[in-house]
């Protein structure tokens, strides 16, 4: 069975407030969808709908085709979830608290042993086994929650920001996490405010603002669509750059549609046209031998528009 | 994926696709979270306070008849544990109550540690029960302590031959047991409609220790009917098997004023006690279904 997760006109409303406004979204096959948007955007309140912490105003979820809100133990027993960063009972250990999310997910002792020590192990948590969970940093805790959502190797995985409470070094460690999980047959769907995380491990990614889906697609196809025929590009060069020659040499050739400056010695272009224009301006640029140090794409075409579209309601 | 499942279970749903192990029944699941919630009790803090409160009314209660050593009690296995037994077990399960209780439901809103269980596929209900079973298992642990403690006293002063006759103890252990389940229900009905368990704690033991009584002192007051409906009323049928079953309606005339005084029948106080239990633990059931994790 393809790993699937639907929304249908999904809306939540608290008192007059919607913070979540008829979601249709249906994600499916094995791939990580990262579930976008800013702070309040109405990511958490959307996935616990999808494991039936809260209930929906209106419109109805589904794992697997299984209704969330008519049948949530059928539904969740494909999932893994990681809501917000829960609390296990403090006097328990990693070991014990597995053990029983295994003992009630139904899986055999052996299958506890071995893939707890596998989970623990994945997110580096094995010299903490046997110490109790009361006495854990927010961080460790957290990495425990990831270890029991992964502990029955579910094919539907349900991440809200999993990276929140950790350090850099842990965030770039979940990240990694979750890149591995990509590995098996599984549906990721991974919420995160932080547009690189997504970038870095997601393949699809759905942009939530205000309670509203404004586009769900492959990032591929994002990049292309909303990159358009430009796509902008930082130079930097060795010695500060002149306006005139900025504007004379710079800004005359024919890949450059318009440019501006980031600083003395940094400029921004619009570049016309895909991968082969912008090659032939790099040469350009290398051969005004003005001292070009660097010359990178600025910003991915999605960071463009997760800017753009998210600072529209702001104003 | 599939091959690697598990063999179906009696009970169990028939899924297994995609995860690891196939989800046993409700019961099977409420008994497995039970054990994790006890064995969380029992390493807790508020076990050793219980434990304390036990060993405190253990000791007082031991102290007092081993100094005025009084007559008819030291010498009557029934009046001895009528008068220890039948006063301590249900001031000692309302606190069993209170202190493993009171948090049951609203701490998993408050600790967050209900975001843990419910992600896992089980239902409303499971956790309900599951955390049901822990306290119940907790405070009967505990009031087995006091109970020894009571048999102890019996065995010092009257040898091991009064354990003997431990028939009428046991039916008045029984009543206990009921009373719990009854208290339970209530605080757990409680500790349902909060999402604090301060309030739970407070709301249940202001009631018992203070509200329960002002009610039955004005109810006969005003009305002169009999406070039947009061589990703090139809609690004292728990020392009947040891002490006798009084007088439904006593009336005393002290000059020109006529008292009356009720007391339980054992029908009453089990009718009232099974009432409470499955009203308040059904109703508490209710509102927790329909609480929301947000
Ligand atoms: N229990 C609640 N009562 C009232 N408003 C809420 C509640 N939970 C969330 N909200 C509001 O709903 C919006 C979406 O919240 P949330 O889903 O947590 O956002 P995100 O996870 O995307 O940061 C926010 O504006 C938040 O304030
Ligand atoms: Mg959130």
């Amino acid at each position: 069975m393809t790993p699937s997760l639907e929304a249908v006109g999904l809306t939540k409303r608290f008192n007059s407030f919607t913070a979540l406004d008829h979601l249709n979204l249906k994600v499916e096959g094995s791939k990580c969808v990262g579930f976008l948007g800013p702070n309040g955007a109405g990511k958490t309140t959307t996935l616990k709908m999808f494991t039936d912490l809260i209930f929906p105003s209106e419109g109805e979820s589904f794992i697997n085709g299984i209704s969330v809100q008519q049948d949530r133990k059928r539904a969740l027993a494909v999932c893994g979830d990681l809501i917000e960063t829960p609390e296990i009972y403090p006097s328990l250990t990693p070991r014990e608290a597995l053990e029983m999310s295994g003992a009630l997910r139904g899986m055999r002792p052996e299958e506890i042993r071995s893939r707890s020590a596998a989970v623990l192990e994945e997110v580096k948590m094995t010299e903490w086994t046997d110490q109790k969970v009361g006495r854990f940093s927010k961080g460790m805790k957290q990495r425990v929650n990831i270890a029991a959502a992964l502990l029955s190797d579910p094919e539907v995985v349900i991440l809200d920001e999993p990276s929140t409470g950790l350090d850099p070094r842990g965030m770039a460690e979940v990240r990694s996490i979750v890149r591995g999980l990509k590995k098996g047959h599984r549906l990721i769907f991974m919420s995160s405010h932080i547009l690189s995380e997504v970038v870095d491990v997601c393949d699809d990614v759905a942009l939530l603002d205000r309670g509203k889906l404004l586009f769900a697609d492959t990032l591929a196809n994002v990049s292309q669509r909303l990159g358009g025929n430009t796509r902008s590009v930082e130079a930097e060069f060795a010695a500060p750059v002149e306006d005139s020659v900025l504007a004379n040499e710079i800004g005359s050739l024919p890949e450059v549609a318009s440019w501006s400056r980031a600083d003395a010695r940094r400029v921004t272009l619009q570049v016309k046209g895909g991968p082969a224009e912008q090659a032939r301006l790099l040469r350009q640029l290398a051969s005004l031998s003005m001292g070009l140090i660097s010359f990178r794409e600025s910003r991915s075409a999605l960071e463009e528009v997760y800017l753009r579209e998210i600072s529209v309601g702001d104003a | 994926m599939s091959a690697d499942v598990a063999p179906a279970r009696a009970g169990s749903l028939p899924i297994a696709d995609g995860a690891i192990g196939t989800v046993p029944g409700t019961i099977a699941q409420a008994i497995t979270l039970s054990r994790y919630q006890l064995r969380d009790y029992l390493r807790s803090r508020r076990f050793v306070l219980m434990i304390a409160i036990v060993v405190a009314v253990g000791t007082i209660l031991t102290t007092l008849v081993a100094y005025y050593r009084p007559v008819g009690l030291i010498d009557n296995a029934n009046n001895l544990y009528g008068s220890l037994w039948g006063g301590g077990a249900a001031f000692l399960i309302l606190f069993a109550g209170i202190i493993f209780g009171g948090d049951a439901i609203a701490g998993e809103f408050q600790n967050k540690t209900g975001y843990f269980l419910m992600g896992l596929p089980l239902r409303r209900v499971t956790v309900y029960a599951g955390k049901y079973l822990a306290v119940l298992v907790a405070s009967v642990v505990s009031i087995l302590l006091f109970l020894a403690i009571v048999v102890g006293n019996a065995v010092f002063y009257l040898g091991v031959g009064a354990v003997g006759d431990l028939g009428q103890l046991f039916e008045s252990f029984a009543l206990a047991l009921l009373y719990l389940l009854a208290l339970m229900g209530f605080v757990f009905l409680f500790s349902s409609m909060f999402k604090t368990s301060l309030y739970a704690v407070l709301v249940v033991a202001v009631l018992f220790l203070f509200g329960f009584s002002i009610i039955q002192s004005v109810v006969l007051a005003l009305t002169g009917t009999e406070p039947w409906f009061l589990l703090s009323y139809v609690n004292q049928i728990i020392a009947y098997p040891l002490t006798g079953v009084p007088e439904h309606v006593a009336r005393a005339t002290i000059g020109r004023a006529t008292i009356t005084n009720y007391a339980p029948t054992y029908f009453e106080g089990i009718a009232v006690m099974l009432g409470y239990f499955f009203l308040t633990t059904i109703g508490g059931l209710l509102l927790f279904e329909r609480e929301e994790f947000t």
